[in-house]
């Protein structure tokens, strides 16, 4: 009884994930819990990851970060040279820099010359679109097969993993059992679902995949557990306070804004590293915006921003493979807005129970009428997700302190 | 006896302000020395320079009979000084832990050690007496447990000699009693108090040697025992303390303000205050005492109609004000000065003209038929405003914020008298203000009272609270726990009753 | 004192393009290119006869966005969904627009109304997530950019696309005469050059209209002290939700015009080649005029002549793209430069004052 409610409490969280799995089970949207889409998922998750883990170093240290999809962009063009000159490990840490280089000239405007953060931020996106621009222009002159909008191909790539006997990877040149993907082509109600889910989690999954996954514990160790991130995070909270105790506040704001860039540098070369090889203008597609979405629904812990990155990648693998299983999402909203009426009306609030009401019944219409969403519209599906999910999730989320105020050495804030 | 601390001729210039004129002062180890002075007479910036925040221009510094020259707050806290600000320096989402050990390791990548810290941390506090939970988050914390919180911190870096910046302005008098228990067990303990205040009362009451600073000068320094309260006041001001004088109560019969069985409730539906019932009269002060934080700011701001009521009714002029918004309740006749006027009452980067029809921009004074701004409407009062109340600035074309904080105060204030209001409410008018400002503000309410303003006064000033009212209610933990005519109420009373010691 | 001030403010931009050209320069000299040849030729370029009436062209739109982005700003909100607001606002238009035809000036007030209501409404959306649900402007506009791209891609291949057309790609109808603006040669008489946009005195009524509505009327005066310090506006009796709607449905408003001066001026039907990133430019124009309506319309105009200027570079084997970089880098270095001055000239001000009250 004390598991149920408790998990009824976190309904918005378990309604859907359900009902997705129910509606799973019927042919046409199988697609909504199998590896493929789960593992793509997990590659779509991570550059919002990444971005929002860095949109949490600044944010942490006080300092917004709108600029993330700049800095994003950077380590895709920072990336695909790297790449292309060196290799694909290399193309990483160059696009890591690259992105950091950005976050510096953030830093440098914010805390040294105190800029309002959002202005900063556009500007920074502004810029680094117009030099991704310029670069790819004069950087591949003589070569033939790059426009100004996309650079030539990688050399190389990362290297990809799979789980032997779990998810049936190779040991040295022997095929082992893959025991997940068995579970899954079983069909069983549940179990093949989760299965999928594993089996997404472990097989083909890029090395650098795992290094991003891993920066989630490593942040919450540097950030709770050591002299550094406390001071990081004092500085967000209080830095007149901290500054009397011999914290050196702007140089955090330094650290925390730049190694924002990188890890959303980081994220732009894993987009390309690990995704199409090569540059091309307007790849991160809002990413980076997601990523501080992600920021926003995670609360500000490394754990929320996964759970949260995982979910707008979910929908953006959804996007990407199957238009089908879109479809099938039609019915999920539908059914969860008729629990978010039962709910409402139960709790006396009548006209938000008429407007979900009215909803769920547009989205059942459209359900029944359509037999797929139209490209364009699919195209959408994570930026509106991102909407619907902040809608819901702005209720507790507990800011740092002094985010977004400028901060002078010697001021009493 | 060895000096402690010995300031040579300190000087340091703000621009527009001489801050401190050659100061020199000796302090002895082991002393609890008193500084005292009005508001803006320099015992802050004095205290910045000892503490490394700011740079004198000029002077000498001897910390425990060493030179020493304070580049930073880090420098100072190697030298054996720790400071425990007014407003506490205290991250409100971190834990007590953690704004202990803040900035105690350099940043390099390794572990806390949090045990350790921990139970060095438990010497200190058995060493001093001093007690605290150190896994709650600072936000939790009373204000006196806040202010032992600073302490510790300090002592846990080894300070030896401890800065305190006007301790006692937070606290009630059972509070007060506590801390200076603590600050005489630190004494014996060996370590140097140095405290700031303008409490001449409590000053008298713990220190060893008073110092008296008035407009950026030292004027002397004397021992406790042979100094006597009027000389100290006349030493820092030139006269004696003004306090309110008493006088014959005028209140009307009629109710302006009638406030029944009100409630709220916060966004997780915790009561922040409950069955709150009481009235204000034609010509009648009514002060509301309180803790900071006992729900008195909350009743404020659902009067004024920013907070919106759970329960309960609000008439003004008899007539209900539920649904109204901010605006029309302004525009009723209710004036408001919130208490800090830098956030809430000006709008810092505007000029005055600007700033006086801040809370009346729709009044047809202010706006023509056709939405557009009357300036020149706005000038003619601004500069009344400026005359009336004794403005001290170049003109209305100022910005607000190139204002002192007393001529804000003083245009605030005023701005919301000249609009004849049938009900002012007021919240901490006077604070942080230097004692002409003062003056002037407590005479133009008194007249404005005298001649049938009804006025709701809050203060953490008790001895302004019992001077200005009528009447006055106390709140504790949100609710309404006594009501008192003024005249035989002291300040220890009034303690009692805001912090549940008395019922 | 206050005329010293002011000369003070114009100094920033002064300062950001001597260091945009100068940073530049240095980029063109390490790609091989000389700068003081490069800039002759795009200055020779960009002041022939033909070149100005472009420039201007080109700048109505960009001033417009600047306007609807100002808005925003003076309130303290970022309105970065112009972009999306000018594109839903522009195609709507151009559809409804071309399924009648009435007396020239009440067609195009109609076509305006109709642009102006859709991006309205469009902008709307993000003012109530914002009061309503607390999401934060930036990422709402920006994700609502990505949705209404979505939105005009489907409804422009299908419902709104041109019925029984031979052309291939999806366009709207074409609007009939009587909704093409006139350009403005044919009032003024000017042979010879290239069409002055007759959208021309509708910019300038705008900017117009702006200054009047900031600075001049009670709303605008409330917008600017909730942008200036949103809680003393509200113990002033400012209904912050409401201001925040009518901010971005005003903004909105604006933007719905930016793309009606392509539109009505030679586009005359809205086709997958419509001008985009005006919105975005418009954010650059807002930041460099610092939201001051004569600020911007001179920014619109530098930015119009940059990018026109940097049209012959390509003939002279100069990647076109460093105006691009010249764009953001005047607009990251004017950004600092005013927050820097600003802060001098508050310090100034209050010496000043101090000194005056010691008298």
């Amino acid at each position: 009884m004390k598991i149920i409610k408790s998990l009824s409490k976190r309904y918005i969280i378990f309604t859907p994930i359900l009902l997705v799995v129910v509606v799973a089970q019927v042919e046409t949207y199988s697609q909504l819990t199998t590896s493929g889409t789960f593992g793509a998922a997990i590659r779509l998750a991570i550059p919002i990851l990444l971005a929002g883990l860095g949109g949490l170093y600044s944010e942490k240290t006080g300092v917004v970060n709108i600029g993330l999809e700049g800095m994003m962009i950077m380590g895709t063009w920072f990336g695909a040279w790297g790449g292309y000159m060196f290799g694909a490990w290399q193309g990483v840490f160059i696009g890591m820099l690259g992105g950091a280089l950005f976050g510096l000239i953030h830093a440098i405007a914010t805390v040294s010359f105190q800029v309002d953060h959002i202005v900063s931020g556009v500007a920074i996106n502004i810029l680094a679109g117009g030099v991704a621009r310029f670069l790819n222009v004069i950087a591949y002159r003589d070569v033939s097969f790059a426009s100004s909008t996309a650079s030539p191909r990688i050399q190389g790539d990362i290297g990809i993993f799979t789980m032997p006997f779990l998810a049936g990877g190779k040991i040295g040149e022997t095929e082992t059992p893959n025991f997940f993907g068995r579970i899954e082509d079983l069909n069983i109600f549940l179990f093949s679902d989760f299965a999928g889910l594993l089996l997404g989690f472990l097989s083909n999954i890029s090395y650098l995949t795992l290094f991003a996954l891993a920066l989630v514990p490593v942040s919450i160790l540097v950030l709770w557990f050591t002299p550094l991130g406390l001071q990081m995070r004092s500085v967000g909270e209080y830095p007149s306070g901290s500054e009397s105790l011999g914290v050196n506040v702007y140089l955090m704001k330094y650290v925390g804004v730049t190694i924002s860039g990188a890890l959303s540098g980081l994220a732009g070369s894993y987009l390309v590293v690990a995704g199409t090889g090569t540059y091309l203008e307007g790849q991160t597609g809002g990413r980076g915006f997601i990523g501080l979405a992600s920021m926003l629904f995670g609360n500000y812990k490394p754990f929320g921003i996964l759970m949260g990155s995982g979910l707008f990648g979910f929908a953006d693998a959804l996007q990407l493979r199957s238009s089908q299983a879109v479809h099938g999402l039609l019915i999920v909203i539908s059914i969860f807005l008729l629990v978010l009426t039962f709910k409402a009306f139960f709790e006396k609030k009548y006209k938000a129970g008429v407007l979900s009401f009215i909803f769920s019944a547009a989205f059942l219409i459209w359900f029944v009428n359509s037999t797929s969403i139209p490209n364009q519209f699919v195209y959408f599906t994570p930026h509106i997700t991102t909407l619907i999910v902040l809608s819901f999730a702005n209720q507790r989320i507990k800011l740092p302190e002094k985010i977004g105020v400028p901060y002078k050495k010697g001021e009493l804030n | 006896m060895k000096l402690a601390i010995k300031l040579e001729n300190i000087t340091k210039t703000y621009p527009g302000v001489l801050a401190n004129s050659e100061v020199s002062i000796k302090i002895n180890s082991g002393d609890i020395h008193a500084i005292v002075g009005e508001n803006g007479a320099g015992k802050s910036t004095l205290m910045k320079i000892l503490y490394g925040m700011v740079k004198p221009d000029s002077g000498k510094i001897e910390i425990f009979e060493n030179n020493a020259s304070m580049s930073s707050p880090k420098n100072a806290i190697n030298l054996g000084i720790g400071m425990v600000h007014q407003h506490f320096m205290l991250a409100k989402n971190l834990t007590v832990l953690e704004n202990i050990i803040l900035g105690i390791d350099r940043p390099l990548l390794k572990n806390i050690k949090l045990s350790k810290y921990k139970s060095e941390i438990q010497k200190v506090m058995e060493l001093y007496s001093l007690n605290i939970d150190l896994n709650q988050f600072v936000d939790e914390l009373s204000v006196g447990e806040k202010q032992r919180v600073e302490i510790i911190k300090v002592l846990y870096r080894g300070a030896k000699i401890l800065i305190l910046d006007e301790p006692t302005a937070v606290l009630v008098p059972q509070e007060v009693k506590e801390l200076f228990k603590n600050l005489r067990n630190l004494k014996n303990n060996g370590v140097t108090v140095l405290f700031i205040s303008h409490k001449l009362d409590e000053v008298l009451e713990i220190a060893d040697e008073i110092s008296v600073m008035r407009s950026g000068q030292m004027i002397d320094t004397v021992a406790n025992k042979n100094v006597s309260k009027t000389e100290l006041a006349e030493m820092m001001i030139g006269k004696s303390l003004p306090t309110p004088p008493k006088r014959v109560t005028l209140t009307n019969e009629e109710v302006i303000l009638k406030v029944e069985n009100i409630k709220l409730n916060d966004g997780d539906g915790r009561t922040i205050f409950e069955d709150i019932t009481f009235d204000v009269h034609k010509s009648e002060i009514l002060g509301i005492a309180g803790v900071e934080g006992n729900g008195q700011k909350e009743v404020v701001e659902a009067i004024i109609g920013i907070q919106e009521l759970h329960s309960g009714k609000v008439l003004f002029k008899n007539t209900n004000l539920e649904g109204l918004g901010t605006r029309e309740r302004l525009e009723s006749g209710i004036s408001f000065i919130p208490e800090d006027r830098q956030l809430q009452a000006m709008i810092m980067d505007m000029n005055l003209t600007d700033n006086v029809i801040i809370g009346r921009q729709n009044i047809e004074k202010y706006k023509s038929s056709l939405g557009t701004v009357k300036t020149k409407n706005a000038v003619i009062e601004s500069e009344k405003v400026i005359s009336t109340f004794e403005v001290k600035t170049p003109g209305t074309n100022t910005l607000a914020t190139a204002l002192s904080g007393g001529n804000q105060q003083k245009f605030v204030v005023g701005r919301e008298l000249e609009d004849s209001p049938s009900l002012l409410i007021a919240s901490q008018p006077t604070r942080g203000i230097d004692i002409g400002a003062q003056s002037l503000i407590w005479e133009k309410l008194r007249n404005s009272r005298d001649e049938g303003l009804s006025v709701l006064l809050i203060s953490a000033d008790l001895e302004e609270l019992i001077g200005l009212s009528d009447r006055i209610i106390v709140f504790y933990q949100g609710k309404l726990v006594k009501e008192l005519e003024s005249e035989n109420v002291t300040p220890e009373d009034l303690g009692g009753y805001m912090t549940g010691l008395k019922k | 004192m206050k005329m010293r001030f002011r000369l003070l403010s114009v100094s920033a931009p002064i300062i950001a393009l001597t260091i945009s050209f100068g940073l530049s320069s240095l980029i063109l000299l390490i790609i091989g290119k000389d700068p003081y040849e490069t800039f002759k030729i795009m200055f020779e370029y960009g002041i022939r006869g033909k070149s100005i009436v472009s420039i201007v062209n080109r700048s109505i739109p960009l001033y417009i966005s600047a306007i609807a982005v100002a808005v925003g700003f003076k309130m303290g909100l970022f309105n970065i969904g112009v972009e999306g607001q000018y594109l839903m606002g522009s195609l709507v238009a151009a559809y409804i627009g071309a399924q009648f035809s009435v007396l020239t000036p009440l067609h195009i007030l109609f076509i305006i109304i109709v642009a102006v209501a859709t991006s309205s409404l469009w902008a709307a959306i993000a003012g109530y997530l914002k009061v309503e649900k607390g999401i934060h402007e930036v990422i709402s506009t920006i994700m609502l950019n990505y949705i209404g791209t979505g939105l005009i891609a489907y409804s422009l291949t299908t419902i709104f696309d041109e019925p029984n057309s031979d052309y291939d790609l999806p366009r709207t109808q074409e609007l009939p005469e009587t909704g093409k603006m006139p350009p403005l040669n044919k009032f003024f008489n000017i042979e010879d050059l290239q069409d002055l946009h007759g959208f021309l005195v509708i910019a300038i009524l705008v900017g117009i209209f702006y200054y009047w509505l900031v600075w001049k009327t009670t709303l605008g005066f409330d917008l600017r002290i909730t942008g200036s310090n949103p809680i003393a506006a509200k113990f002033s009796g400012i209904n912050p939700k409401r201001l925040v709607v009518i901010a971005m449905i005003t903004s909105g408003a604006f933007a719905g015009l930016v793309g009606l001066g392509p539109l009505l001026g030679y586009f005359h039907r809205f086709t997958i080649d419509f001008p985009t990133g005006l919105g975005f430019a418009g954010i650059g124009v807002a930041l460099l005029g610092r939201n001051h309506p004569f600020g911007m319309a001179i920014g619109a105009l530098l930015f119009a002549f940059l990018q026109r200027s940097a049209q012959i570079l390509d003939l002279n084997d100069v990647p076109k793209e460093i105006e691009q970089m010249m764009q953001a880098f005047i607009l990251l270095i004017v950004v600092v430069f005013y927050e820097v001055i600003r802060r001098f000239i508050v310090k100034q001000q209050i010496k000043d004052a101090s000194k005056r009250t010691d008298e």
